[in-house]
């Protein structure tokens, strides 16, 4: 009997060390968010709300204000999305659909697409400053700036590291993610409803366009919301390409800055209180923005019991 | 006999719908591949020139002068994620074995989401946290907050790793250990663990290969340096950052530099990501994605 | 076997020529054949039954009648099918067009989810381009009456089709697959996951279509064939066995084994 007691009692130390690691997961995210709370008081009881409005960033004036860089991080996301899914959700019906693809070559292209998430985020930005930027600035900026300058969007001088270069990138980047997601939501679309499509005489492209999309589009929404949690976080790449400017531009060919870029640019160099307490509050304006989506993502990813790995 | 004409009844419109879908759908596959020939392509193109033994030994020199080297930030790159592996893989395996074991408990559910959460968090915000902690608190940039916080940035991914390895060990070993009179504790950590050993290397692997290839927190917490890391509450070089910092220099020999240190990390990743990929393929019949 | 021999006397076409022709028909998947050479004729305004034991390869004959089977992995298939004297697997003939003439119900009822019941029967119809609202509304009102579902769905067209029962769902599938206005349809075991009432209703708009359209049924309920329809052919092992008048094969069967089938002493 004493030795049993023995055994029970070393079982539930093993589970209070276990169930300890998981809380200090759980401790890590909020203390992240109290960390920052707390080092970014200086800024916040100088500015209160409206520094998540104002669009002034002076620093020799000492007055403080995100909304530049909430704006650069939405549009950046935004056109990430915009480019990235449906090149991922074509990427997925490649590889699930058969298209015309041979069994073997869609299994090594689905390797290679992942592959493209192993590229560290500074060496995207590295392509993207000496090979991206020039190649947009002349292929697409400056025709488009030429011909349909006058929408506003295409408006400006092109410089090839601005909101545009910044949100190529980024949806090159959330390419992996996006699509292994959509795979899946695809995959799991039963094959009943393809032969019912089928069997009314539809195409095979009908038969994606009219029942395999339509069932699978939760799945994809999932998918594009994770490919946007990926985004809005993303740091090097993006200010190695988005111009470092602070300015709120509806050209796409403006310089612009984000969030995440402003911090790593600007960090080293602060000096003063509210000056590094102000960067540390924008870090945490993107904690917040990054729990939400990152919250809603995970939502939405448990609720189709997709699983996906890193 | 009635002639029976079944072409005309798909209009043309449709077919040829259908047969630009197709392409559209295949090219769309290969321009995600383009973008990853380019960037290997360029990172060979531009970063053999710069490479050499002498490259990956010595240390850097001033701009205008022939030769130097990267070693330091190689060295830096090897604490720091030593340091970082130290931190989170007692504690991401020991989660990982409560998510397997306990998986009903409240805690479980969630840890296990807060951990989903902080997997896919901005590592520049994991950054700014060790800033406001180590850096704070010792007065420096330095290796060590450098290390904490690509631990924190790895402990969720061995965790996640860990539990799925963990997982797919069929109940049957577990069962034939208990019966054996083998006590739960030691089950799971003498005969589940190594029975998972494989999923559990490569998910360390994995994390491992991940936090190598930060930047962004880095720039807080270990600064830059380029000499050697010999106290590690100075600031350190880094791979990465030394991709960054010379990349957005206006030199361009400094510009080599950083495509040559890019061509290394690129091969190291790859190789390492296509490795764990076909091992575990191989080991487990499972996919890591 | 020339497609004139499988006709006993019994079934003599009259003069007139049979809707389909199923001739040599092989099929399977990879190495393994799962139909042996089949030769078939398929009357028109009428049900013919396809029944026999799991694994006969009535489900592999029913979806090479409307060219589905090939799109299988591995799947192979040779042989002709006519339709109205042309073969289907001609060289110039689209699969696509195939499938519009040769319609599908499934075993089971697989509507589209995100559309509502109007949707679901018009699905076939807007493939074709028709969005001219009358024609649609006309179209579907006609083909869920065809399918004995007019009545109870028609003040709420606008559901999701997945607010229907099982037997509904079934029923508005058949709909869907009639709205297009194929000329045969074909029926992979439709009732086997509906219970005894919904069957009923279904086994009565067989009755009430087959005045207009060619029906294939495939079904592992013997009584079924029995009740439903007007030929049945029996299949074991990928072979067709026998084939006639389903009274006679009930009553009277020549063969051995098609006696054993319909007297439940195997399947």
């Amino acid at each position: 009997m004493f030795r049993l007691g023995n055994k029970i009692d070393k079982d539930i130390i093993a589970k209070v060390i276990a169930s300890a690691a998981a809380l200090s997961v759980i401790a890590i995210l909020l203390a992240i968010g109290y960390e920052l709370y707390t080092n970014s008081l200086p800024s916040i009881s100088k500015f209160g709300l409206s520094f998540l409005w104002t669009s002034n960033w002076d620093v020799s004036k000492g007055e403080f204000g995100a909304l530049p860089f909430i704006y650069g991080t939405l549009l950046t996301s935004g056109i990430a999305l915009l480019i990235g899914l449906p090149i991922s959700v074509g990427v997925a019906l490649f590889l699930t659909e058969e298209v015309k693809g041979s069994g073997r070559l869609s299994q090594s292209i689905g390797t290679f697409v992942e592959l493209l998430a192993a590229i560290p985020s500074v060496i995207y930005g590295l392509w993207g400053l000496f090979f991206l930027s020039p190649f947009l600035k002349n292929y697409v900026e400056i025709p488009l700036n030429r011909y349909l300058g006058f929408i506003p969007l295409f408006s400006g001088t092109p410089f090839g590291l601005d909101f545009f270069t910044a949100g190529v990138i980024l949806a090159i980047m959330v390419i992996p993610t996006v699509s292994a997601i959509s795979k899946e939501a695809i995959r799991a679309v039963p094959n009943n409803q393809r032969e019912a499509m089928l069997s009314l005489g539809a195409t095979k492209w009908e038969v994606i366009s009219k029942a395999v999309l339509p069932y699978a589009r939760s799945g994809i929404f999932a998918a594009a919301i994770l490919g946007l949690a990926r985004a809005v976080g993303e740091t090097m790449a993006v200010t190695m390409v988005i111009g470092n400017v602070p300015s709120i531009s509806v050209s796409l060919f403006s310089g612009g800055y984000t969030l995440a870029a402003v911090i790593a640019n600007q960090f080293t160099e602060a000096t003063g209180k509210l000056y590094i307490s102000s960067l540390i509050e924008i870090g945490l304006v993107l904690f917040l923005i990054a729990l939400v989506v990152n919250v809603i993502a995970r939502a939405l990813l448990q609720r189709h019991q997709i699983v996906i790995r890193v | 006999m009635q002639e029976y004409t079944f072409e005309k009844i798909t209009s043309r419109s449709r077919t040829l719908k259908n047969r630009i879908m197709n392409i559209l759908i295949t090219l769309s596959a290969l321009l995600a591949l383009t973008p990853l020939i380019l960037i290997i392509a360029d990172a060979v193109i531009q970063g053999m020139p710069a490479l050499s033994l002498s490259f990956l030994f010595s240390t850097p020199v001033p701009v205008g002068y022939q030769g130097g080297g990267i070693a330091p930030m190689i060295q830096g790159s090897a604490i720091m994620v030593a340091i970082a592996s130290l931190i989170s893989i007692p504690i991401g395996v020991t989660a990982g074995i409560f998510f397997s074991e306990w998986p009903e408990s409240r805690i479980s559910t969630i840890s296990s989401f807060s951990n989903d959460v902080l997997a896919e968090f901005p590592t520049m915000v994991i950054g700014v946290f060790a800033y406001a902690t180590v850096v704070l608190a010792t007065g420096t940039f330095s290796a060590l907050a450098g290390g904490i916080a690509l631990g924190i940035i790895m402990i969720p991914i061995v965790a996640r790793t860990a539990e799925e390895s963990l997982k797919a060990v069929p109940n049957s070993v577990k069962e034939a250990s208990l019966a054996l009179g083998i006590p739960r504790w030691k089950t799971v950590i003498y005969v589940v663990m190594s029975t998972a050993k494989g999923g559990l290397i490569t998910g360390i692997i994995l994390s491992i290969a991940r936090a190598a290839g930060e930047t962004a927190p880095l720039i807080l917490t270990a600064g830059f340096s380029n000499s050697f890391v010999s106290n590690l509450l100075n600031p350190a070089g880094s791979i990465p950052y030394l991709i960054y910092y010379y990349g957005i220099s206006p030199y361009s020999s400094w510009h080599a530099i950083a495509w040559g240190a890019a061509l290394i990390l690129i091969a190291i990743m790859l190789s390492l990501s296509l490795a764990v990929r076909l091992f575990a393929k191989v080991r487990t019949g499972l996919e890591v994605a | 076997m020339m497609k004139e021999d499988v006709f006993s006397e019994n079934v003599s076409l009259q003069g007139k020529l049979a809707k389909m022709y199923v001739v040599g028909l092989r099929a399977g998947y990879g190495k393994e054949i799962i139909l042996k050479g089949i030769d078939l004729a398929i009357r028109d305004k009428s049900i013919t039954a396809v029944m026999g034991p799991s694994g006969c390869g009535k489900t592999t004959l029913l979806r090479c009648l409307n060219r589905l089977h090939e799109l299988s992995s591995n799947a192979f298939v040779s042989g002709k099918v006519l339709l109205d004297g042309v073969d289907i697997y001609s060289k110039q003939v689209d699969p696509v067009s195939v499938r519009r003439k040769v319609g599908m119900v499934f075993q089971k009822p697989n509507p589209f989810p995100t559309m509502s019941i109007f949707e679901n029967t018009v699905a076939g119809l807007r493939l074709t381009g028709i969005k001219d609202k009358e024609k649609l509304n006309a179209a579907a009102e006609r083909s869920l009456r065809l399918a004995f579902l007019w009545d109870e769905v028609k003040d709420r067209l606008d559901r999701p089709a997945t607010s229907l029962s099982g037997g509904q769902q079934q029923r508005l599938c058949i709909a869907r697959a009639l709205a297009i206005e194929p000329e045969v349809i074909l029926m992979d075991e439709p009732c086997s996951a509906l219970d005894p009432v919904a069957t009923a209703m279904i086994e009565e708009a067989m009755f009430a279509l087959k005045r207009q359209y060619t029906i294939v049924l495939v079904t592992h309920n013997s009584q079924q064939a029995a009740r439903v329809s007007d030929y049945t052919a029996f299949l074991y092992m990928g072979e067709l066995i026998e084939y006639g008048q389903t009274k006679q094969i009930f009553e009277n069967p020549s063969n051995e084994l098609t006696e054993r089938y319909v007297t439940g002493k195997f399947g």
